[in-house]
């Protein structure tokens, strides 16, 4: 049995950031875009930092990244994630040029290096929300 | 499309010197504590205004820590103050503390405030950790949306991967990692008030468990219980004070890029201190070569040799090397962290960094006492990669 959500850290979406969740449960990673300038941001915010334009549109992501760091985790920190130790978690720069921090998973520790091709995966984890996590490109995509 | 950014002048040269570090004090340092958060600081704070030789209701500023316990109507009452003219927060986690000394030099320097009390302190081992801490700071809004729902929850978590490109970029060693907080362990324990006390090798640190790789055990900071507090007065009023006065030459705050998450930064090598020490150092009108000794943000070892390449000591990447061979210890090419820092005294969010930079430059630095330092500096670094840096003299 799934713990308590608030148990769980579940994302608490913003006005600002609904629509990225709600593209993840349809199993979709769309990033926000400047509906003047075109520029691409991420994470989610009112204003372009480009044209300070409010305006305001969301572009499917190919979901192909590529690693730009990491680290293993060996403690948990929150009870979320003590059994799913140790955990990978890839600082990954997507080819729309913005940057995530997922869990990278399906990959050894010693293979891990800034470079590793990686491509999105959808974890459905509940309480309606999806997290984004990455997998060595090229490796089938779990079902969930 | 580029928008016309108009940088202003460099008004801030009007500072320098205009206020001194006069009183500065300490609890213990502990694991383990039966005083409350408030009563901690309180403590410190007493122990500092008597340092300063005034009285607590001669305080008509205090800049609380800014995710602290205390906020300024507890000192008003605590201590009785008629007319608090000045209270303000620099909220930039393990900056503020120094980023609250550029703030309290503007309010003696326009004339708000006279005596600008600067307290720390919390229950960092027997109440919340850091985990739980962070997730309340304001600044971490998008990292607890964005980041933790993964299971980037704590600090070291958070941190591990600049760490990690570093090391990959520039051949930096975990070897490297660990002469930092050996020296700075060899410093906690001459020291007398710091809760780790066992000296340490390079093979310990090696041998230490791994948290979140690259950093092992002896990586990171230690969670303690305890207070620290300074006062900061006007130079003018400051000579003629209790104690030797130790002057605030330069002081700066940077913010990095990009900083929602440090995940975010476009170069992840890179802390908001590149920004503020050339400002610092113009400010001051001193060189690197004039740093006697220096206090250095420590959260993690790591954190200490980017700091030193952002501040320009050597090129960036070349931390690990600058590190090696006691460079920071007593004697060293720059004794650092002379306390013992965040790493081995306590983790009071660099507070007890400026305790020990005025120590140092007053001359009670007892068996930790760098011989003649003159001119020193402390730095602050915020969770997302915010600098301060004051530079002092004697």
């Amino acid at each position: 049995m799934s713990p308590p959500a608030d148990d769980r850290l579940l994302p608490r979406p913003t006005e600002d950031s609904r629509p990225f969740w709600d593209a993840l449960r349809s199993h979709r990673l769309d990033l926000q875009t400047c509906a003047d300038c075109g520029a691409v941001r991420h994470y989610p915010r009112p204003v372009c930092p480009a044209c300070h334009s409010m305006a305001v549109a969301w572009t499917t992501a190919s979901g192909r990244g590529a690693v730009h760091s990491w680290t293993v985790s060996h403690q948990a920190f929150h009870p979320a994630f003590e059994d799913r130790l140790p955990i990978v978690l890839a600082t990954v720069d997507l080819e729309e040029g913005v940057r995530m921090n997922c869990r990278l998973d399906g990959v050894a520790p010693e293979e891990i290096d800034i470079g590793l091709p990686v491509e999105v995966a959808f974890e459905d984890v509940g309480e309606g929300m999806t997290l984004p996590c990455f997998r060595p490109r090229g490796v089938r995509r779990g079902g969930s | 499309m580029a928008l016309g950014y108009h940088r202003p002048p460099d008004i801030m040269a009007t500072l320098k010197e205009t206020c001194c570090v006069t009183g500065v004090g300490e609890t213990a340092y502990t694991r383990g504590s039966d005083k409350s958060p408030v009563a901690l600081q309180m403590e410190a704070s007493l122990a500092a205004i008597a340092d300063a030789g005034l009285s607590p209701r001669d305080i008509d500023g205090v800049i609380p820590f800014s995710t602290g316990t205390a906020v300024a109507e507890d000192f008003i009452t605590n201590f009785g103050i008629e007319d608090l003219r000045y209270s303000v927060t620099a909220p930039m986690g393990g900056a503020s503390c120094v980023a609250a000394i550029q703030s309290a030099a503007a309010a003696v320097a326009a004339g708000i405030a006279t005596h600008v009390l600067l307290p720390m302190g919390r229950r960092g081992y027997s109440g919340p950790r850091a985990a739980a801490r962070v997730a309340a700071f304001p600044q971490f809004r998008i990292v607890g949306e964005f980041e933790m729902p993964a299971g980037a929850v704590a600090p070291v978590q958070l941190y591990a991967p600049m760490a990690r490109r570093h090391m990959a970029l520039y051949g930096t060693t975990s070897r490297q990692f660990a002469e930092v907080a050996v020296t700075t362990r060899e410093h906690a324990i001459l020291n007398g008030n710091a809760v780790m006390t066992k000296p340490i090798t390079v093979e310990d640190h090696q041998r230490s468990r791994m948290i979140s790789d690259p950093f092992r055990l002896f990586d990171c900071s230690v969670e303690s219980d305890g207070g620290a507090a300074v006062v900061i007065s006007g130079a003018e009023r400051a000579r003629d004070m209790r104690r030797r006065p130790v002057y605030v030459m330069g002081v700066a705050e940077g913010h990095p890029d990009s900083p929602s998450a440090i995940t975010q930064r476009p170069d992840l090598t890179v802390l908001g201190l590149a920004k503020a020490a050339p400002r610092a150092f113009r400010m001051a009108g001193v060189g690197l070569d004039d740093i006697d000794v220096a206090q250095i943000y420590d959260c993690f070892t790591y954190t200490v040799l980017c700091q030193i390449e952002d501040m320009g000591f050597c090129a960036k990447g070349e931390g690990g090397a600058f590190v090696e061979d006691g460079a920071l210890g007593l004697g060293g090419r720059l004794p650092t962290n002379t306390h013992g820092g965040l790493l081995s005294q306590s983790h009071m969010a660099g507070m007890n960094h400026v305790v020990e930079l005025a120590r140092q430059l007053r001359g009670d630095g007892d068996d930790a006492q760098v011989p003649d330092a003159e001119i020193g500096l402390v730095t602050g670094y915020g969770d997302m990669g915010d600098g301060s840096i004051a530079i002092m003299r004697r």
